[in-house]
């Protein structure tokens, strides 16, 4: 009888613990008029790159404002909080296509996979620049590593947590991707809405961050308990 | 003896010498569209490319950032083989034992070069970008001065032994002025290799103040402003007091090398080649602060970056050869074998210091 309870007791504190998780959602604005984007002209220079686009060149995404002012590309996530699931969780993908990185910014955590995929006509080399010396040395075989057209994914993975590591093309140098990596799952990326919802976090108080690449980091403390919270964020043009 | 045709010169060892500084400074222009485009790792492996045999990489599969990086590698091969083929030629041909032993040093100075650049793929090390760039305006010095010293008008000025000697005061002035230029070289070196495009983005105000605000909140309002298509990295307050130290020097540097074509004047004479060459590197130098602003209200362009790089090297390589010229010109007695005319001159230097 006790070799029974003990693990169903622990099971329904789990449930328990679930059942009081619950979600922060928000929405991150920007304030003020967000600086131009520029045409990315040089990619008009390579034939292989240009075939995508029909002589119109794409333009940089830095300040993707919506039309209420939401901020996409936001990255949301509670701070020193623990506990990554990247080990089991889904790769993410990160492409190249038409020259560019599709999409520009992305999240993992931490023992997550990232997979880089090359679906170009076109070499590229994927070449990263983590800041964090044991995310480097994580993947020093592959820190500047060539992709042929239709060549095989390279796979990253890394092991501390690191704001905007730069993924860079040099053959096409207008080329980049930035990621974030997060130590836990309670984090959430913003869409073109400013929008975000971090899912199931269980109650306590927490530091939660909105960083965006450009317009900077706003910090704020949130107290859950068994009803979902709502936290906004707002950038203002410098 | 016929001074118009001197019997050691060489005219075909000559033409070899100066065909490899004409290649050593395509090169050097070659390495500065590298940087300029940004495309300095492009090519992840070294000594092959992608894969391939360097020399049998496919030309189709030249593209973007790979062009530039990879005919950089297979033009210095070339600046490579080339210098190696003037070492022999001056071990089998110079009767000038010093001469002989500089072919030695470009040898040694070209390996040390490529090993540079290769280790910088090989070790990722963008930091290894600075001191390639900077023995680069090295080794370009040294080609040149071979060159010189292989020429007609070389022998001929040692056959003749008519020598006219340059005031101390005047060869000091052009040898610091050189050195400044140099330094200059180095700071520009370090700026480009930040990968972080311009730290400042105009001219002739710097963020639109005299001196820039670098607190940590106007920083941070630069790098929100900036929307670049390459050299991603943000600019760092110390990178916009490295941009103003840059402009500073290049002032500093205008008026120095004023001086020294002023002084050349004064006290050569308006007919002596030395004043002519540093009247050349005053207009070299006005060029060289065009380009530089050229560079800024262009955010940079390759092509206008790269030119002030190229007339960067050949501000350095005047004043370094007008330092050759002068302190040949100023050494002691003309009949002794051209072997010992250098050492000679600097003794000869050293006791006139000495008796001042």
């Amino acid at each position: 009888m006790k070799k029974i309870i003990a693990p169903l007791f622990a099971a329904l504190l789990g449930v328990a613990a679930t059942a009081t998780a619950a979600d922060i959602i928000g929405t991150v604005t920007y304030q003020g008029t967000p600086p131009a984007e520029r045409s990315i002209t040089p990619i008009l220079n390579d034939p292989n790159c240009a075939a995508t686009y029909n002589g119109v060149a794409p333009t940089t995404h830095f300040y993707v404002v919506g039309a209420n002012g939401g901020l996409g590309d936001v990255v949301v996530s509670l701070q020193g909080v623990t506990g990554s699931t990247g080990a089991s969780a889904a790769p993410v993908v990160l492409d190249q296509k038409g020259c560019l990185y599709v999409p520009g910014i992305v999240v993992v955590q931490t023992g997550q996979k990232l997979v880089v995929k090359n679906s170009d006509p076109v070499l590229h080399n994927v070449h990263l620049n983590p800041t964090v010396q044991e995310n480097e040395a994580a993947n020093e075989a592959s820190i500047n590593a060539a992709q042929m057209p239709g060549g095989a994914d390279l796979t990253y993975s890394f092991v501390k947590p690191e704001k905007f590591l730069k993924f860079q093309c040099d053959v096409h140098p207008w080329m980049f991707a930035w990621v974030t990596i997060v130590d836990s799952p309670y984090y959430a990326l913003t869409g073109a809405d400013g929008k975000f919802v971090i899912k199931n976090v269980p109650p306590g108080t927490y530091t939660i961050e909105a960083a965006h690449r450009k317009a900077g980091a706003s910090t704020q403390q949130v107290v859950v308990k068994d009803t979902d919270v709502t936290v906004n964020f707002t950038f203002e043009a410098k | 003896m016929n001074k118009n045709c001197p019997t050691n010169y060489n005219p075909r060892m000559h033409y070899f010498a100066l065909l490899t500084a004409v290649f050593t400074f395509l090169l050097l222009g070659l390495g500065g569209l590298v940087t300029s485009h940004e495309a300095g790792m492009s090519v992840p492996d070294w000594p092959n490319t992608y894969g391939y045999n360097m020399f049998l990489f496919p030309i189709g599969k030249w593209v973007g950032g790979v062009f530039y990086e990879h005919t950089h590698r297979l033009l210095a091969s070339v600046v490579g083989l080339l210098t190696v083929v003037e070492a022999i030629w001056f071990g089998v041909s110079e009767s000038r034992r010093w001469m002989r032993q500089l072919g030695v040093v470009a040898v040694v100075l070209v390996i040390a070069q490529g090993v540079l650049g290769g280790l910088r793929v090989c070790w990722h090390m963008d930091e290894l970008g600075i001191f390639h760039g900077t023995t680069a305006q090295i080794f370009f010095i040294l080609v040149c001065a071979l060159a010189l010293c292989t020429s007609r008008w070389w022998w001929a000025l040692t056959a003749a032994g008519k020598w006219t000697g340059v005031p101390a005061s005047l060869r000091w002035l052009v040898l610091a002025t050189t050195v400044l230029i140099f330094g200059q070289l180095i700071l520009g070196a370090t700026m480009r290799h930040q990968h972080a495009g311009l730290a400042i983005s105009d001219f002739p105000l710097a963020h639109g103040k005299l001196w820039p605000d670098t607190s940590t909140a106007a920083v941070a309002s630069y790098n929100a402003d900036r929307v670049e298509l390459i050299s991603e990295n943000p600019i760092t307050a110390a990178q916009i007091i490295m941009q103003m130290i840059h402009r500073l020097m290049a002032l500093a540097i205008l008026l120095a090398v004023a001086a020294c074509a002023a002084q050349a004047w004064r006290q050569l004479g308006g007919r002596d080649g030395l004043t002519r060459l540093a009247t050349g590197w005053l207009l070299l130098i006005l060029v060289q602060v065009g380009l530089g602003i050229a560079t800024i209200l262009t955010n940079k362009a390759a092509d206008i970056a790269t030119l002030h790089v190229m007339v960067g090297a050949l501000s350095l390589v005047t004043g370094a050869l007008w330092c050759v010229i002068s302190f040949r010109r100023s050494a002691g007695s003309t009949d002794l074998a051209p072997d010992n005319a250098i050492s000679a001159g600097l003794k000869n230097h050293l006791a006139l210091a000495g008796n001042k």
